[in-house]
């Protein structure tokens, strides 16, 4: 799933000045799974804006809604009547979110409240971690299962680079070394030979790397 | 002859060579290209030019290696694929080339976040396997990475860059099993030479090469053991602690504590490590790595009985 965080409430209101009529707008979906952006943090938002506006002498009438999914037309559209009025509409979505809100309504500025993190899982109670980085051509059929361009610092396809120690990362003795977790898997399913493969230069174009991606299914379209 | 380098022809020869190292400076100071190269020259085959080491921006590698070479040298330069994508690697190799430099060392380059620039982009487009094949290409198949040959026009000669290829080797990271196999694909992907992490830890970097001489990997590739002279028993312990990939005994760090004249017995150190490398089969010569220390080099090569350094052509 999408994992996002708050941002800090203070640039937060930071975004809010000048304005009297502010939307505080909801997720329900994945910002809700991971506790930043769902009905619950859009009230604790809404408060501490009320809070800041009042400490600060503003007047200032914060409203709060929440929808199934910000990155869905059909759904942003139901907030038609809650926009009315307001002079600016605080997303607590995913970067899509913020982005859908903002083509459907353009004539009201929109701002983010969460910074968009990742395409990760739950590991444990309050830790999120990062799986894919949507590359756009997966080889988890190579690398048992366990995904390099993600999970080693460096993306190597290679195997690991030299400051692999003791299954950690140069970078952070918190951090494993995806390689090394690769290694292990491939070692247990009897499939090491895979590794003695050299893997080609990767074809990053069907990435960021591509310009804006766009995904086309002939057979969906209407 | 693969690109007729002097560290190629000395290798080839049978020679028991040794490189050496020059780090660029973090400024615009040729003199200390200068003054480096200056102190170097004669005491190595041939020495590595560092390539933004530890992620700290420095003059390039590729720049620094056309003073080492005008003031006598023989560089290798090195290429990180941290810093640059596949058209920047090859467009560098073929600069490097028409200035005159021979041997490249292909390179992951330390992370980003342990140098200067933390917050910046990485690139890592290719890995160091993809680019020691790449260059390979270039020089026997004559074509770019996207497989066109490399000339100016259809009817142009083909003119491609000739470089001696060189890859790091560390027979102390883990998984300490996969590092042969690593070795192995470096190989594959056209090594020609390997230079390896510093070695402290002489009995692993034994077990290493005995698996390296049994799967016959010494017979496809020179391989130069690194060397680091040791200032002071701080250094060593510092690098136990923080640097990955490395591999320190303890006896060592007392050894130092031990002594009277710490550099002295750094000195002594590395030099005792050249000897008992030599004696290990498959060792074809050292890389002596002197960060920021190049002016132990000289001695370093004497006492170990490695000077004068020997003649081509």
């Amino acid at each position: 799933m999408i994992v996002a965080d708050q941002k800090d409430i203070t640039e937060i209101i930071a975004m809010t000045e000048g304005y009297r009529n502010i939307l505080v707008i909801g997720c329900d979906t994945c910002v809700t799974v991971c506790l930043a952006g769902g009905a619950k943090e859009v009230a604790i938002l809404a408060s501490g804006l009320r809070l800041a506006a009042k400490a600060s002498g503003r007047q200032v009438e914060v409203h709060e809604t929440s929808i199934e999914r910000q990155c869905e037309k059909e759904f942003v559209d139901a907030l038609h009547s809650a926009v009315k009025g307001q002079d600016l509409l605080i997303s607590t979505g995913c970067g899509i979110g913020v982005q859908t809100i903002a083509e459907q309504f353009p004539q009201i500025p929109v701002v983010p409240a969460l910074n968009t993190k990742m395409l990760g899982l739950p590991e444990r109670q309050g830790v999120w971690v990062e799986r894919c980085q949507a590359c756009g051509q997966c080889i988890l059929d190579k690398t048992g299962g366990i995904c390099p361009i993600s999970r080693c610092s460096k993306s190597l396809l290679n195997g690991p680079c030299g400051g692999s120690q003791n299954g950690k990362c140069e970078i952070n003795k918190d951090i494993d070394c995806g390689w090394h977790l690769i290694y292990e898997r491939l070692k247990a399913l009897g499939r090491l030979a895979c590794l003695e493969e050299i893997m080609p230069a990767k074809n990053w174009s069907t990435s960021r790397d591509g310009g804006p991606r766009k995904v086309i299914r002939e057979d969906m379209c209407l | 002859m693969k690109a007729g380098s002097r560290l190629e022809q000395l290798l080839t020869r049978g020679e028991f060579v040794a490189t050496a190292e020059l780090g660029p400076p973090k400024s615009a100071d040729i003199q200390l290209i200068k003054r480096k190269a200056e102190i170097l020259r004669g005491f190595a085959d041939a020495v590595n030019i560092t390539d933004n080491q530890t992620a700290i921006v420095r003059v390039s590698s590729v720049a620094a290696g056309k003073i080492a070479l005008d003031e006598g040298l023989e560089p290798i330069i090195q290429m990180t694929c941290r810093d640059r994508n596949r058209l920047a690697m090859q467009a560098d190799i073929l600069g490097a080339y028409v200035l005159g430099l021979r041997n490249l060392l292909c390179l992951s380059g330390d992370h980003q976040s342990f140098g200067n620039h933390p917050q910046s982009k990485n690139v890592y487009d290719l890995d160091s396997i993809q680019l020691v094949q790449m260059f390979k290409n270039m020089r026997d198949e004559k074509v770019f990475q996207c497989g066109e040959e490399i000339r100016n026009t259809k009817k142009s000669e083909i003119m491609e860059p000739r470089m001696f290829l060189g890859v790091a080797a560390n027979p102390f990271g883990d998984p300490f099993e996969f590092r042969v196999v690593r070795l192995a694909k470096k190989i594959k992907a056209g090594a020609d030479f390997v230079q390896t992490q510093c070695i402290f830890d002489l009995p692993k970097f034994k077990r290493w090469m005995q698996m390296v001489v049994d799967q016959g990997l010494h017979e496809k590739v020179y391989i130069l053991a690194g060397i680091m002279p040791i200032k002071s028993p701080k250094v060593l312990q510092y690098m136990k602690n923080n640097v990955a990939g490395m591999s320190i005994p303890d006896e060592l760090i007392r050894r130092m504590e031990g002594a009277k004249d710490a550099k002295a017995e750094g000195v002594r150190i590395c030099v005792e490590l050249i000897q008992q490398a030599r004696e290990i089969p498959g060792v074809r010569g050292v890389h002596i790595m002197a960060v920021e220390w190049e002016e132990i080099v000289p001695t370093i090569v004497k006492d170990a009985g490695l000077w004068p350094r020997p003649q081509v052509g």
